[in-house]
């Protein structure tokens, strides 16, 4: 490796000092990324092989004679080796080739893309309400720990570790669109509000802002309001009570006797001081509470009838349609993994000492 | 045993026997150690809250049909959708005028009945491979913990929901499902405790007496790893009730007319804003019992591994 020498402190030194520290640890988490998405196809592969139903049967139909069933069998690729038949299942999803879904009659990565927007809308909102609340709450129940603040939000956050996210959803409807009748009830939008503003991004209230119309916006936002909340409170939960046990191990050290002796105030000494500190790995809990999100959604969507990829998944599971429920997995399984690297990554940039 | 027989003549030897700092045999050093945690555990109000949650779902379950009022499959017609309180049905009746009650009563045993085998085969499994991995160190070690990687790395849920899909809806394939996504953390922690074990006098001591690998870990190794694990086996209990009652939800669990909780929750949804307490009922049902396993895990938790506890 010849590169020029730019630098006065020996071209070839940092040459592989930046070798060893991006270089190596891109290519080590490339391959370890590999190798688990190789396995989240393993495993859907055989699932896929495990289920009862004969997947030739689901095509020709009962009545079709023998000979019918073994064209269709070689060309399905049933009688080819199981390592060959997963060779080519990894190349069709490489391909974003997720196979037909028997319900829509439609390539399930086309139905994929149609409803994610609504999920990633959901899922967002929420992570928002739990950063926005979550942070503070963990941080006051940190500063005034064993105080009563500290046992309400300890409260909050059990609560949230043991309800059933689909019975806080139903209660919710109840509550709030039911009785006090505050909030729009399920699906995204009322019935005439659907289709007038053209669909962009897909995600509704983006799309209406787009298009200057207010009035869908607030019937959207309507909508979703009670939707993200519930799932927004699940995540609240667990960084509140990550951002506790975070805070709580900086206040113990002793550069914050040092700010506090040196006179700052103490406002500075926890917002600023302690918080800035515990910025990175927070990022890693909002990122994994981001992940967790797009799998609560599932039970979610379908009590607020959301048209998006849980209520897919749902509904796919329902009737055996096994290529839609797999694809989903798959794509589900895809976003777990990027948002962990994301994490690892942002873990590296922001914090000096990770490098 | 003699040392028992010793302490028991007045309440006062048997405690002095318990609290003795001078233990003079192994089981009463064990008795002594169990002792002490229960103090530390009973002083915690939260946590024998939880545990008085626990042995309550344990008791309802066994004496499920002394405690019900109304057999939970018994159809009514005449009394569908009663409001809690009316004709002595104390929780209401469902839309096919069942008593919920009763049904919940009946309930509890399944919750414990999935609770119980997801708990004792997942963490078994997670043991397994942690220590063999821990254990014999090298390409078993890699390849082992890369599995385990790969199954941390997925959603549990969907990944719970895809096996039940290809397995069939059921109670059984149900636990199976949620035990197959929930071993991984396990083998993690027995990872961990088994290489700091790995190295030590006693286990060098064990191998030259020529025992073999298997009686190590089984023997010796395994139980070392077991205080950690139940610790989180508590902790996750909630997490398998709550999954447990999604399935079932989704109508992928336990199958009508089973009285399953969360399969009620989803037959109340039709009903949920003119007869509320079809829904709700089973989901606060839910609701407490995961939250005593909760309050449970955190004070063992604080009792058998303070470290982590703040």
């Amino acid at each position: 490796m010849s590169v020029p020498a730019h630098t006065a402190d020996g071209g070839g030194e940092s040459t592989s000092a930046l070798l060893r520290r991006w270089l190596f640890p891109a290519g080590r988490l490339i391959a370890s990324l590999a190798v688990t998405f190789l396995g989240l196809l393993f495993i859907t592969f055989i699932i896929g092989r495990m289920i009862p139903i004969d997947p030739v049967l689901a095509i020709v139909g009962e009545r079709a004679s023998q000979s019918t069933y073994d064209q269709v069998y070689r060309e399905m690729g049933l009688d080819r080796p199981l390592y060959e038949q997963f060779a080519i299942y990894v190349w069709q999803v490489l391909q974003g080739d997720l196979g037909t879904s028997l319900l829509t009659a439609r390539p399930v990565a086309d139905d994929i893309l149609r409803v994610f927007p609504a999920t990633l809308e959901l899922a967002t909102v929420a992570t928002i309400i739990g950063v926005v609340f979550g942070i503070p709450m963990g941080v006051i129940a940190a500063v005034n720990q064993g105080r009563w603040q500290d046992q309400v939000v300890r409260v909050v956050g059990l609560f949230g570790y043991s309800m059933p996210v689909f019975w806080l959803g139903l209660m919710g409807l109840l509550i709030f669109y039911g009785v006090l009748d505050w909030v729009s009830g399920p699906g995204r939008l009322d019935i005439f509000y659907e289709d007038i503003v053209p669909p962009v991004t897909g995600v509704i209230l983006i799309d209406s802002l787009l298009a200057g119309d207010f009035e869908v916006f607030k019937n959207a936002l309507s909508h979703l309001v009670l939707p993200a909340s519930v799932l927004g409170y699940f995540s609240l939960a667990y960084i509140s009570r990550m951002t506790r046990s975070f805070m709580l191990e900086q206040l113990s050290q002793e550069y914050i006797v040092t700010a506090r002796v040196k006179g700052v105030s103490e406002a500075r000494v926890v917002w600023r001081h302690a918080l800035g500190n515990i910025m990175v790995p927070l990022i890693t809990v909002i990122a994994l509470s981001y992940a967790n999100l797009l799998e609560g959604s599932v039970l979610t969507e379908t009590v607020f009838a959301w048209p998006g990829l849980g209520q897919y998944i749902t509904n796919a599971l329902l009737s055996a349609d096994m290529n839609a429920v797999l694809g989903g997995t798959i794509v589900v399984g895809m976003l777990f993994i990027g948002l962990n690297l994301l994490s690892d990554f942002l873990y590296r940039v922001v914090d000096p000492r990770a490098r | 045993m003699s040392e028992l027989a010793a302490g028991q003549p007045e309440r006062k030897g048997l405690r002095a026997w318990l609290t003795s700092d001078t233990p003079s045999s192994r089981g009463q050093a064990r008795a002594v150690q169990l002792y002490l945690g229960w103090l530390a555990f009973s002083r915690n109000p939260l946590a024998m809250l939880g545990l008085g949650i626990v042995l309550a779902l344990v008791i309802v379950a066994l004496f499920a049909p002394l405690l019900a009022t109304h057999d939970p499959l018994a159809q009514q017609l005449d009394k569908r959708l009663l409001p809690p309180g009316t004709d002595g049905f104390l929780l209401g009746t469902d839309e096919l005028g069942r008593d919920i009650y009763s049904r919940l009563v009946y309930g509890a045993g399944i919750t414990l009945y999935i609770v119980t085998l997801v708990a004792v085969t997942a963490p078994l499994a997670g043991l397994l491979v942690g220590t063999v991995a821990g254990y014999f160190g090298g390409w078993v070690d890699v390849v082992l913990m890369r599995l385990t990687d790969i199954f941390l790395a997925f959603p549990r849920l969907i990944l719970a929901l895809a096996f039940v899909a290809a397995l069939g809806p059921g109670v059984e394939n149900a636990v199976l499902a949620i035990a197959i996504t929930s071993w991984p953390p396990y083998a993690r922690i027995a990872r961990a405790e088994t290489l700091t074990i790995r190295k030590s006098d006693y286990i060098s001591a064990v191998r030259l007496q020529g025992a073999s690998r298997l009686r190590v870990i089984w023997g010796h190794v395994m139980p070392l790893c077991v205080s950690s694990v139940i610790v989180r086996v508590t902790l996750d209990m909630a997490g398998i009730i709550l999954t447990a009652a999604g399935l079932g939800f989704l109508g992928l669990g336990a199958q009508p007319p089973t009285p399953e909780w969360g399969a009620m929750i989803s037959s109340g949804r039709k009903f949920l804003l003119d007869q509320w307490w079809v829904a709700t009922m089973p989901g606060l049902a839910i609701f407490i019992v995961s939250l005593g396993f909760n309050l449970l895990g955190d004070g063992l938790r604080d009792v058998l591994d303070p470290r982590s506890a703040k």
